[in-house]
């Protein structure tokens, strides 16, 4: 890889920016305001508030600072390459973030939940603590219901997580798309593309509202229904956030299209949103077998 | 900032460093961000350094003496937690900040801007989570591990400590990011893989360690904080949740943890001892391919800090076997550096002799992790006193030797002038012996079952903890003459030449001391 840089121009180092400082008070004022907010301080959530401004304006601003200089030709093929580098390295620590609470969805069924109901070389111990307890999964009977109350029922596969299955590989087809007519020149289909991939990515975060509605009212599913209802709001919850962020990342990615800010050639943004999407697409078909079906 | 003197007057590049405090919180320069992170952990050090010296003035006698017992759960919480987020990675982030962009001919990291966000949230993580001394219930005194269900009787305290933990995990993780792609993507021409010296290899892999394994002890403590405030049941078993489940995931992250904040030392070392012995590294291949295979082990050993918890005897059987074998690379390691030793025409600078202090201690909490490491004997010493020596001696005189080492070898090339070598030499053998006190007799008092993390004790294990505070105290003050010999180097004395060392080898000699504020605008070429 170092020869091919070879006779590339000097390595852009970008002059003093303000951003870094700029985000990192903010992240503090965030921590900050929603620590005391947890701990029922009056001006918990206004500080935190104030943090998520500060953050906006930064991430704003930060990412002009890029955009224009990406737009003035400063970066050079190995800038390029520090930037697929330095998303990579993201996406694979949003992977083993997610993997920490795949963990314990699959510690809950393989070991714990089992060990409950009698399993295993402590299997005896039941008896003593709560013999009543039948170990099921998904758990619609809790160990000890006396502080916590169970859910009555939990989301089937094939009804709005199936469609939600769709939808997601769905835009993964359409962003392919818009990348294929973007290294074509086709303006309009890589507009059209990525209008495309917004829109399934916000019908999504719509029906996973609807079903997290359908699981509250009619189900009583809630985080607070044992370790079933905790693993399928922390990862499904946690994957949607994702899902928002990401939409949010191709409509700005949609608009600097429109602008024509990308280029056959010079189109980074767009490809790491794109391994973003993907990636997230790809958490959802763990979260589909995983958490839904098997 | 006392490095801001050595910089000032260098101004001679066109590109020389802004005016001001302006230049430290908008710096987009490695050297920069570099001096800010070992400025940052030097401060924390002596914080984690002042907790230490209330546990060891608590424990000089039997009996309550002079804190009460939460705040001695405190102390030993919150020493931990700055020593290892506050002093250790961030020094090794800054050395690998100064040093890795020099080493690979690089003008600076791949991702200036980023690298500066890494270290600014350092800062306000370390506020968050020291602001908690002062919040009714007083700062965490659960353990730096956090375990569900103790942590989560903390007071006020608890959210600033999950949140806090989260920003200095984003911290490493950006950090982390920026030093990977930063050698994969600026070495200079003709630097294959198989040329970058060892520091660089073995932050690499700390890298990935970092990246792999941050991620998951927020998902750890994002699931404490779900459990103690938005009611659900990870850790607790009426909800079917598993306290235990909060341990495994907790230590497959803090086991790599261990081994982050143990490989850029072996880099460290792997430097240091080739110049003062006058030899190329023996082994560099197989150093290489040690530190990957260590590296895949970490991952794969956690539950052996669990061995008393009640798991499956499958579990217990298989994280022994795989914990004994992490042996077999450390000793590659061990031998090589003895190997490159051998037949050397070796000096001793403060620099080699903290390496060597390193490779002799380092093998001794080595030996004393073995012991742990094997299920049956580890029944015996678990939460004793035997794994506060052991850590200690792979934390102490392994991580802090090393950085210490790396401090002396390259403050140089850092500010431009010599130290002072007979206070350095000073405080090498201040530290070395006082050490030694302060932690060889807890080996006794573990294996006499003396309890770690509790702040009385039965009156026979007197004599031992009375040497060992006496040991402490006396090691804290002599990191003073480490403070003095910083501070005096970087105010003057003796101009230091480019290569410093005579036998130095590698990029960052052929560089002016003190380093420009731009090193390799143009890449060198290496053959």
């Amino acid at each position: 890889m170092a020869s091919s840089n070879t006779q590339t121009p000097a390595y852009y180092v970008p002059d003093s920016s303000i951003w870094p400082i700029v985000g990192a008070v903010g992240l503090f004022l965030t921590a900050f305001g929603f620590a005391n907010s947890l701990n029922d301080h009056a001006n918990g959530m206004t500080i935190m508030n104030v943090g998520l401004i500060v953050l906006l304006v930064m991430i704003w601003g930060w990412f002009s600072d890029v955009i224009s200089e990406s737009v003035a030709g400063k970066y050079s093929p190995q800038v390029d390459v520090s930037f697929r580098w330095g998303m990579i390295w993201f996406i694979v620590s949003e992977v083993m973030f997610f993997a920490a609470f795949f963990g314990a969805l699959f510690y809950a069924r393989q070991f714990s939940v089992p060990w409950l109901g009698g399993d295993g070389s402590k299997g005896p111990v039941q008896e003593l603590i709560w013999p009543a307890f039948d170990a099921t999964w998904p758990l619609l009977q809790l160990p000890d219901p006396t502080h916590l109350a169970p859910a009555a029922g939990v989301i089937g596969p094939w009804g709005l997580p199936l469609i939600n299955t769709l939808i997601l590989l769905t835009s993964g087809a359409t962003v392919t798309w818009a990348h294929h007519a973007l290294l074509h020149e086709d303006r309009r289909g890589l507009i059209a593309g990525l209008a495309l991939t917004v829109a399934l990515g916000f019908i999504f975060v719509y029906l996973q509202i609807l079903e997290y509605g359908h699981a509250m009212h009619e189900y009583h599913l809630t985080m607070a229904s044992g370790i079933y209802g905790a693993t399928f709001f922390m990862l499904t919850g946690f994957h949607g956030f994702h899902v928002t962020l990401g939409a949010i990342m191709l409509t700005v990615i949609l608009a600097r299209a429109i602008w024509g800010h990308f280029t056959p050639q010079n189109h980074f943004a767009f490809e790491a949103v794109a391994w973003y999407w993907h990636f997230v697409d790809v958490v959802w078909l763990g979260l589909f077998i995983f958490v839904y079906w098997l | 900032m006392s490095h801001a003197a050595a910089h000032a007057d260098h101004h001679d590049h066109h590109h020389g460093p802004a005016k001001g405090i302006g230049r430290w919180l908008y710096t987009t320069n490695h050297k920069d961000i570099g001096t800010m992170y070992m400025v940052f952990a030097l401060i924390m050090f002596f914080i984690g350094g002042a907790m230490a010296m209330v546990i060891r003035a608590e424990l000089f006698q039997p009996g309550l003496q002079l804190v009460d017992p939460q705040f001695f759960n405190s102390m030993t919480t919150m020493h931990a937690l700055v020593m290892i987020f506050g002093a250790v990675m961030p020094a090794f982030v800054g050395l690998a900040n100064w040093m890795v962009p020099v080493m690979i001919g690089a003008p600076d990291m791949a991702l200036p801007r980023l690298n500066n966000w890494s270290f600014w949230i350092m800062p306000f993580a370390f506020l968050l989570l020291l602001s908690t001394l002062f919040l009714p219930g007083g700062a965490p005194a659960g353990g730096w591990t956090m375990y569900a269900p103790l942590v989560l009787q903390t007071g006020e305290a608890f959210p600033f400590l999950i949140l806090a933990v989260h920003m200095m995990g984003i911290s490493s993780v950006l950090g982390a990011i920026n030093i990977i792609a930063t050698i994969f993507n600026m070495r200079a021409p003709g630097m294959t893989y198989m040329k970058l010296p060892l520091f660089v290899w073995t932050w690499i892999i700390t890298a990935f360690l970092l990246i792999t394994s941050i991620p998951v002890l927020a998902g750890a403590v994002t699931m404490l904080l779900t459990d103690k405030y938005f009611g659900t049941s990870f850790f607790n078993a009426a909800g079917g949740g598993d306290p235990v489940m909060f341990q495994h995931i907790f230590w497959f992250f803090g086991h790599p943890e261990v081994y982050i904040m143990i490989l850029p030392a072996f880099g460290i070392v792997s430097a240091i001892i080739p110049t003062f012995a006058r030899k190329p590294l023996f082994g560099y291949e197989s150093m290489v391919y040690a530190t990957a295979s260590i590296a895949f082990l970490s991952f794969i050993v956690w539950a052996h800090h669990m061995f008393t918890v009640g798991m499956p005897l499958a579990g217990e059987l298989f994280f022994m076997y795989t914990t004994v074998l992490i042996a077999v690379p450390t000793g590659v390691k061990v031998f090589n550096w003895v190997a490159t030793m051998w037949r050397g025409s070796m000096t001793f600078e403060t620099p080699m002799l903290f390496a060597l202090g390193f490779v002799v201690l380092f093998t001794i909490g080595g030996f004393s992790g073995l012991m742990l490491g094997v299920t049956p004997v580890d029944f015996q010493y678990h939460d004793t006193y035997f794994v506060v020596a052991h850590f200690h001696y792979v934390l102490v005189t392994g991580a802090v030797f090393s950085i210490m080492a790396a401090t002396y070898y390259w403050l140089p090339k850092w500010t431009g002038h010599m130290y002072d070598e007979r206070l350095g030499k000073l405080h090498f053998w201040s530290s070395v012996i006082t050490v030694n006190i302060l932690f060889f007799p807890q080996h006794f008092l573990g294996l006499a079952g003396m309890p770690r993390r509790i702040p009385d004790y039965a009156v026979q294990f007197t004599d031992f903890n009375m040497i060992s505070s006496i040991g402490g105290f006396a090691f804290g003050l002599s990191q003073l003459l480490f403070l003095a010999v910083v501070i005096k180097c970087a105010r003057g004395g003796e101009k230091a030449t480019d290569r410093v060392w005579e036998g130095a080898e590698g990029l960052e000699w052929t560089l002016p001391s003190p380093a420009p504020y731009h090193s390799f605008t143009t890449p060198p070429i290496v053959r």
